[in-house]
């Protein structure tokens, strides 16, 4: 009788569950869901970063053969759809991807921080006096959360260098990248700013296309210890291929030296249209 | 061959769940034939006959297969010998003159109770929702009626080996107790009479386990801390499932 008056004693719930949304926004909910969406937006802006840094190894061929990758990117489909529309789709695709990437590891962070950093508050003690030796965490993988933001923020700086034309000001002429990049990574802490950010985006690759299969249960005793090697694959692939541009700029190997074409928005872009023809 | 050392224990020392705790340090001769537990045992004799209060921490087998004892030791879920639960740590793997740092496992999922001892219920919240499996439960059957794998059983007992000690959420710079949950769920969902129930078994398990603990961030912390070496592909195999569930719980039970 006397139990029975008395409630049992239950440890309450970290986080109390909200409202279900419709299926499959559901899934979204759950860390579980949240680790996918980090996962498949993982693996297209991978295969961007990718694809951007093969795609600027034309730079390397000379101004006329980078205008005509640039060019061939904005005519994308040719005929059958407006200039750029094709551009833009992708744009769209990865400016979503990033947002969600963002938004999940924002929120997973959060959700890490009430159920972990914050156990300790009660008792007043650091999570663990004794010292933490990580042994199976890497560098890489204790830094997603710093190297995450290094890149978002890089990119912001990117964009702005690159596509918006922010510092370069009258340099920078619009439709001419071979121009553009061996203004922009001729200057010292711009060049740095690359090296640091590129580095960053490696580790955090390094650990994010190895813990890609592990997030999506892509997972088979046979092939598993090929994902390691993958990753590093992928990260190292994209390291040394982005790292060339600013050290090869800064070293003197793209430069503007032996250009047949004048660096302006008019005649210029023609002239390099048909240096491009006669290739 | 025996030898005795002298360490210094730096223990963790609270009074209850709301009370703000402290570290203790006590000087301790030990033999290094005896185990970690032993030497707190004997650390709490010589705190009774001195009038002070003895050191709580739980243990119950001391032979590594029931999963009550468990304390960060240095900083590692049970100490630093692989695969080993505190109750089979000895003092053989510490030196002389070393300071030894002792404190509970820590996740806001596992309230302090007093000084080292956890409430681990959490866990068995997780065990909970997953409710039960459907088998006849009239007389013995027949032996070899449900085929199993070979394979298949051996990687089920590989997941049923885990003892719910909580070294994995400890040891998780996330707090997630996704080896343990991924470890129950893998040892059902690998075998026939698991299968009724896998589905919603395994999103019910997840669902409870993320309202106490963190999002897995596949660190693999939680593999080198376990004293059962658990391997992370169940948690690869929890995720596929997680949210193949959530796809045929709705195709299953129309429109949910």
């Amino acid at each position: 009788m006397a139990q029975s008056t008395r409630e049992r004693y239950r440890v309450g719930p970290v986080r109390t569950r909200k409202r279900a949304w419709p299926f499959p926004l559901n899934i979204y909910q759950s860390a579980v869901g949240r680790k996918w969406v980090m996962a498949l937006t993982g693996i297209g802006l991978v295969g961007f970063a990718l694809i951007h840094m093969v795609g600027n190894l034309h730079v390397y061929e000379g101004p006329a053969r980078m205008y005509e990758y640039a060019e061939t990117l904005r005519t994308l489909g040719g005929g059958l759809v407006p200039k750029s529309f094709i551009l833009w789709l992708m744009r769209l695709g990865l400016t979503g991807m990033f947002a969600l990437h963002l938004h999940a590891a924002i929120t997973l962070k959060d959700m890490s921080r009430h159920s972990s950093d914050d156990a300790g508050l009660m008792s007043g003690a650091k999570r663990y006096a004794g010292g933490r030796d990580h042994i199976a965490a890497t560098y890489a993988s204790r830094t997603m959360r710093w190297t995450g933001p290094i890149i978002a923020l890089y990119l912001l700086f990117h964009l702005a260098d690159l596509t918006w034309g922010w510092w370069l000001g009258p340099d920078f002429v619009r439709g001419d990248p071979y121009h553009n990049v061996a203004t922009s990574l001729a200057s010292l802490p711009v060049a740095i700013l690359y090296v640091v950010a590129n580095i960053a985006l490696a580790l955090h690759i390094f650990h994010g296309a190895w813990s890609i299969f592990q997030s999506l249960g892509v997972n088979n005793p046979r092939y598993n210890h090929l994902r390691r090697g993958l990753a590093t694959g992928i990260a190292g692939l994209i390291l040394i291929g982005n790292l060339s541009f600013p050290i090869l700029t800064q070293t003197g190997l793209i430069n503007e030296d032996n250009r047949a074409c004048p660096v302006n928005d008019s005649d210029g872009l023609v002239c390099l249209a048909e240096e491009a023809e006669g290739h | 061959m025996s030898d005795t050392i002298s360490v210094t224990i730096r223990v963790w020392r609270q009074d209850g769940p709301d009370t703000p705790g402290r570290f203790e340090t006590h000087p301790q001769q030990i033999t290094t034939d005896a185990s970690f537990l032993e030497m707190l045992d004997l650390l709490n004799e010589q705190l009774n006959d001195r009038g002070e209060e003895p050191i709580v921490f739980e243990s119950d087998c001391r032979e590594g297969i029931c999963g009550t004892c468990g304390v960060m030791i240095n900083g590692r879920a049970h100490g630093p010998q692989r695969a080993t639960a505190t109750c089979q740590l000895h003092m053989r793997e510490f030196a002389d003159g070393d300071e030894i740092v002792i404190e509970p496992f820590r996740a806001a999922g596992f309230p302090i109770i007093r000084d080292l001892a956890i409430d681990r219920s959490p866990l068995d919240h997780i065990i909970e929702s997953g409710g039960y499996i459907s088998v006849g439960s009239g007389a013995a059957p027949d032996a070899n009626l449900t085929p199993v794998p070979r394979e298949a059983a051996e990687r089920a007992f590989d997941a049923a080996a885990c003892i719910g000690c909580g070294a994995c959420v400890a040891a998780c710079p996330n707090s997630a107790a996704q080896l343990f949950t991924s470890a129950k769920v893998g040892h059902m969902a690998l075998l026939p009479q698991g299968q009724p129930e896998r589905w919603s078994r395994t999103e019910a398990m997840v669902e409870v386990m993320e309202s106490y603990f963190g999002p897995c961030t596949n660190h693999g912390e939680c593999h080198e801390a376990c004293p059962k070496e658990i391997s992370l592909d169940f948690i690869a195999y929890l995720n596929r499932d997680y949210v193949k569930a959530k796809v045929k719980n709705r195709a299953l039970s129309g429109q949910r």
